[in-house]
């Protein structure tokens, strides 16, 4: 029997209990096509919280997504540290130069203020506009980098390794700088309006650290970060894999997860059955070349492997879906959603 | 198993387990029977293509991959020093992150060949396709190796290679958004593909061996 029409946040909720809402719910994770629509640059389309909330509002209705996703580029955190961001007219911006610049500058490092920090006042105000909007019917999704993982940005990848192998006591305490802001940022975002933090932490992955050094380290960061997030949090690998610390993950308090297309969907959807929702796992790489029959057959695929029973969001694999990808290919998508997304899910 | 791959599981074993003193000790004893050229070729190369081989099936994880490049790097530079005429340095190797600035993957790759005994020039990372073909004219370099992590840069490697054209250096890719799309190298006109480290090196043994 057809179940009646919801709105998306009562299709979101309903997936999240792990039973099966009236249809799959789509995360469209767009944040640059924003500026397209606005026909303006993404260091322009950035630059304000209205252009974001504008760009949002445009998205969703295009596309009749089940979120709004007014993130607006992993290096805005670093540059509340005072990194510098580049901006490229083509994708999302890098962080420049490392902030920390050898591990003596960890012991002088300082956790910014939110309500001292100017660019992070844009994200909260776009939040803010969304949510006068919305009145609650679509779910807003605030994101915060894991503090176990802001470091790539904070200094580097290699000098990272370094750090957290063979100087235990600055992991330590950077650990400490990041999770008091980590944790103040998400609750400023929760403040704002945001319903639910994504919680993006790729260096947790097994596809860079082995599962041992997770548990010792991005486990216990995540256990201690996402106890005192006032809201729930979906954590992200951005394309890394997790299948390998399924069972470690529910224990962190997240309530979702956010996979990779290089893991099987099944197998992922089986081992968080009925203990956290699983978003994903569109590549968005490739879909930048999907032709809209392509594009149609995938969804499908995606939605029968892992849609029966709830707990699952049809989303990208990487958290943000890159501006290369056309919006015919979105439309697809979101066609193809509605398609072979209703519930019950067609043998 | 005979003992030379049992010399080179118990390297394996060092360097995974970040023993960097066992690791140098293994090598140290496998040059007192042949040549640094061929230990760095053979035992060191194999140890890392195996570790390389785990990563791709799951195994490993990256971080394991990058020490324990840098810590053959550190050891054949001991037995091999960079100026030593057994390095191979020809045809002239380089390698890059091209306009982006996440360094790890050219670092990982980086090590990998030069722990194997190849010797090649480091440009760095963030470059732009002048200043790559610029440098690739004047140090005539014959095999430019380009790491990427933002898919935007990887299909900025399609302007690059026809800004060289007419320049007789191959192009060997590498970088997430290879590994996410099969038929990006070959869109924008790479000349070869490496999902990682170990494919890069055989991609460089190859080209060297045939002249570039």
């Amino acid at each position: 029997m057809k179940k009646k029409n919801m709105t998306s946040m009562e299709r979101v909720l309903t997936t999240l209990s792990h039973n099966e809402p009236d249809r799959v719910p789509l995360f469209l994770l767009l944040t640059m096509h924003g500026a397209k629509e606005l026909g303006i640059s993404i260091q322009e389309y950035f630059s304000k919280a209205e252009n974001v909330f504008e760009g949002q509002i445009r998205l969703q209705e295009k596309y009749n997504s089940d979120c709004f996703y007014p993130f607006f580029y992993a290096p805005i955190e670093v540059e509340a540290f005072g990194s510098e961001v580049i901006f490229r007219e083509d994708g999302p911006p890098n962080a420049g130069n490392p902030i920390i610049k050898n591990f003596g500058d960890i012991k002088n490092l300082k956790t910014p203020r939110i309500n001292e920090t100017k660019v992070l006042h844009k994200v909260l105000k776009s939040i803010e506009l969304l949510k006068e909007k919305s009145k609650g019917t679509i779910p807003i999704i605030g994101v915060a980098v894991s503090p176990f993982s802001l470091p790539v940005m904070q200094l580097g990848f290699e000098n990272y390794f370094d750090l957290m192998y063979f100087h235990k006591d600055l992991f330590n305490h950077l650990m400490k700088i990041n999770e008091t802001f980590c944790i103040h940022w998400a609750n400023a975002q929760l403040e704002a309006g945001a319903t639910a933090i994504c919680y993006f932490d790729p260096v947790s992955s097994p596809t860079l650290i082995p599962k041992e050094l997770y548990f010792e380290t991005g486990y216990q960061v995540a256990k201690r970060t996402i106890s005192k997030i006032k809201g729930p949090t979906a954590t992200h690998f951005a394309s890394g894999s997790c299948l390998s610390i399924a069972n470690l993950l529910p224990e962190t308090g997240t309530a979702v997860v956010g996979v990779s297309v290089q893991e099987d969907l099944s197998a992922l959807k089986q081992a968080f059955k009925n203990k956290l929702t699983v978003l994903g796992n569109l590549n968005g790489i490739e879909m930048r070349r999907w032709t809209s029959d392509e594009a149609s057959n995938i969804v499908r695929d995606t939605i029968h492997k892992a849609a029966r029973g709830g707990g699952f969001i049809l989303s990208d694999n990487h958290g943000e879906i890159p501006f290369q990808v056309q919006d015919k290919t979105l439309s697809a998508i979101a066609d193809a959603v509605r398609e072979f997304g209703t519930y019950p899910i067609a043998e | 198993m005979d003992t030379r791959s049992m010399t080179s599981r118990h390297l394996e074993n060092a360097l995974l387990t970040l023993d960097d003193e066992l690791a140098e000790n293994i090598v140290f004893e496998s040059v007192k029977g042949e040549s640094p050229v061929k230990t760095a070729g053979n035992l060191i190369s194999d140890a890392l293509k195996r570790i390389g081989d785990s990563w791709e099936n799951g195994q490993l994880s990256l971080s394991q991959v990058y020490m324990s490049g840098v810590i053959c790097e550190k050891i054949i530079d001991k037995i091999l020093p960079p100026q030593s005429p057994g390095r191979r340095n020809q045809p002239k190797t380089a390698i890059a992150v091209f306009e982006d600035f996440h360094l790890l993957g050219k670092r990982i790759v980086y090590s990998t060949l030069r722990a194997s005994g190849i010797e090649l020039m480091d440009l760095g990372g963030g470059l732009t396709s002048e200043k790559i073909v610029s440098i690739v004219k004047k140090e005539e370099i014959k095999i430019l190796l380009i790491s990427v992590l933002m898919l935007p840069s990887a299909l900025r490697i399609k302007e690059l290679k026809r800004q060289l054209a007419h320049v007789d250096v191959k192009i060997v890719v590498g970088g997430a958004p290879f590994r996410f799309d099969d038929e990006l190298w070959k869109e924008i006109n790479a000349d070869y593909y490496g999902k990682d480290s170990s494919e890069a090196l055989e991609i460089v043994n190859k080209l060297m061996e045939t002249g570039g």
